[in-house]
């Protein structure tokens, strides 16, 4: 076997940093090249900010660990060159299955809404993920952006500083020391840096254990996601079956609280467990098993003056609704024009903390959304037990129960209402589109609005005029204009105008609205830009 | 916004009381439970409005 998770993709290399009498200060560092880190990485390289990531492995990660990637994820991973390959070798679903007991109570369609590039989700393991974003690092680095991977760097002291941050770095060649002028930690739940920096990261713990296990087989299962509620072959707990690209099937079962975790992993417990789900005469190998418990926490702050966490190592959640890594590339996405702009001095440090306020906002959504997908799948009392089985028994039967029956609520992109960026929404339009919103796709002839949108400031204008360029407090705005004439499938209108003739939004770097009106009013526009970087 | 129903507002009482009693009879504890666990979400769908909900949630935990 010799699979990418086995093939060291970034090996250690000595750096010309380490021979350096004085340690060499960098604009930015990221540790952690796991899915986080390296889409950080590409978004600020692409931006022209010098980026070196560090990861003390050199390898993506071992085992599927994050499968499931929703659209706007993979919208965002467009903006970065890297969508289409994972949306190629995805495997797109859109219909679950809830089984209780010995039935199938129901089935659900996630519907997905036409006129999109991206669909609703893919399955994708995290480590075909990650060297897909490997691949556009390398992609980059050919092409001379200043972006660097330095495997086998294992930070082990950070020094905090008002205008930089030291890190200490221990490497097959000895340690040596560099400075950041910004310091990004991508470095997972577990985060090392947290702890070095000695930050809280508060909530709620689950007293309960959960069994992965990828198996490889040649299964007639459908590409669907199934769920079961109390199986005959996990009495009282759950389970999960979910597939991946290369016959690869994700199974989850819930185990309880009080297990020996080493011998649970053990294939002599794991093979019979699975040979209850699947049936005796199916023909699997396992890949990856691990067991994790999960807590859902977040810390009080992402931003610790110069040094900014994302992804796990700012927050954590349970598996159920796919909210980590999706949740994390989110952060990413927040984070890489406002680090850019305030690089640049275009922007001051505090737009950072609308980083903050934004993610937190979205981290905390997560948590809502997860914990309450927890409290449904692991009732904690008898009464929500009852409860559960109510809910379950009655969607059987009748479907205004289906919506109460939670596996997971599934992630959707956050909104950032009531964000310090957002300007007050002047538009009479369609609620999906109001400021703080990540802007829907939509079909513009053979090609696709998103595309069209991020990197930069853009004044998107439909049926209304407005000057191509305006450029406010160093920032340049570029127009695209659109008008419903060239809107076939009427989804532009639906999702941008609603019953206004007319409109013209603001448009951030991350694709957010920042404002929106009827008209072009150049005082307006001007201000609504200088809110949208802080400014004001 | 409606407001929770908290006078008389069931047609013959009495008989709605026995019906309620006669669905509940030869059943278990546990199937008891169940079945008024069933009934709560059929009733609290059938009224919808969450602010209705609230105050009925209220009520019951004042009145105990």
């Amino acid at each position: 076997m010799n699979k990418i998770f086995e093939v060291p993709l970034y090996p250690y290399q000595h750096s010309s940093d380490q021979d350096a009498s004085v340690p060499v200060r960098h604009p930015v560092v990221i540790i952690g090249a796991g899915p986080i880190g390296l889409a950080m990485g590409i978004d600020l390289a692409q931006q022209g900010v010098k980026v070196v990531i560090v990861d003390d492995n050199d390898k993506v990660s071992s085992g599927s660990r994050a499968i499931c990637f929703a659209k706007r994820p993979l919208e965002i991973l467009d903006r970065l060159g890297c969508g289409q390959p994972m949306v190629d070798k995805g495997v797109k679903w859109d219909v679950g299955k809830v089984f209780f007991d010995e039935r199938e109570v129901y089935t659900f369609n996630l519907l997905p809404e036409e006129g999109h590039q991206r669909p609703a989700f893919i399955n994708l393991q995290q480590y075909y993920f990650e060297e897909y974003l490997v691949n556009r690092v390398r992609e980059l680095e050919a092409e001379g952006a200043p972006i660097e991977i330095r495997g086998g760097n294992k930070v082990t002291a950070i020094g905090t500083h008002p205008d930089h941050a030291t890190l200490e770095i221990d490497t097959p060649d000895g340690p040596y020391n560099i400075e950041a002028d910004w310091l990004i930690a991508c470095d997972g739940a577990g985060s090392p840096t947290r702890q070095m920096l000695g930050l809280d990261f508060v909530g709620r713990v689950f007293e309960d254990n959960f069994l992965i296990a990828d198996v490889i087989m040649d299964a007639d299962f459908p590409t669907e996601r199934w769920f079961w509620f109390d199986p005959p072959f996990n009495r009282g707990q759950s389970a999960l079956l979910h597939k991946q690209p290369d016959g690869v099937w994700r199974i989850d079962l819930q185990l309880g609280w009080d297990i020996d975790k080493e011998e649970e992993k053990k294939p002599e417990n794991v093979i019979p467990r699975l040979k209850a789900m699947l049936g005796d005469d199916v023909e699997f190998e396992l890949e990856w098993v691990s067991i994790y418990t999960f807590q859902c926490r977040r810390m009080e702050k992402f931003r610790h003056g110069r040094v900014l966490f994302a992804g796990d190592a700012a927050h954590q959640v349970s598996p159920f609704g796919a909210r980590g890594a999706n949740s994390g590339l989110q952060d990413t996405d927040n984070l890489g024009w406002k680090l850019k702009l305030v690089i640049d001095g275009t922007a001051d440090e505090a737009l950072l903390d609308s980083y903050d306020v934004e993610r937190i906002h979205g981290a905390d959504e997560n948590i809502l959304n997860s914990t309450r997908s927890t409290d449904f799948i692991t009732p904690k009392s008898t009464t929500s037990r009852l409860l559960r089985d109510a809910v379950l028994d009655l969607s059987e039967k009748y479907e205004f129960a289906r919506p109460l029956v939670n596996s997971g609520r599934l992630s959707v992109p956050c909104t950032y209402d009531g964000s310090p960026l957002n300007s007050a929404d002047a538009l009479d339009g369609p609620i999906k589109t109001r400021p703080g919103s990540s802007c829907p796709d939509a079909p513009l002839g053979d090609e696709f609005l998103l595309p069209k949108l991020g990197n930069k400031f853009t004044l998107l204008t439909i049926d209304a005029e407005a000057p191509d360029v305006i450029e406010e407090a160093g920032v340049e705005v570029t127009r695209l204009a659109l008008s419903v004439k060239d809107d076939k499938t009427g989804a532009l209108q639906e999702r941008y105008l609603g019953d206004a003739p007319s409109a013209v939004y603001l448009i951030r770097p991350d694709q957010h609205v920042a404002a929106r009106r009827p008209s072009f009013d150049e005082n307006l526009f001007r201000a609504a830009i200088r809110r949208a970087t802080g400014k004001e | 916004m409606t407001d929770l129903i908290l006078t008389p507002n069931i047609n013959r009482a009495d008989d709605f009381y026995a019906e309620l009693l006669a669905a509940h009879e030869n059943l278990s504890k546990e199937e008891s439970d169940a079945l008024n666990a069933r009934l709560v979400l059929i009733l609290a769908n059938h009224i919808g409005d969450r602010a209705v909900l609230s105050q009925a949630i209220k009520a019951a935990q004042d009145a105990g």
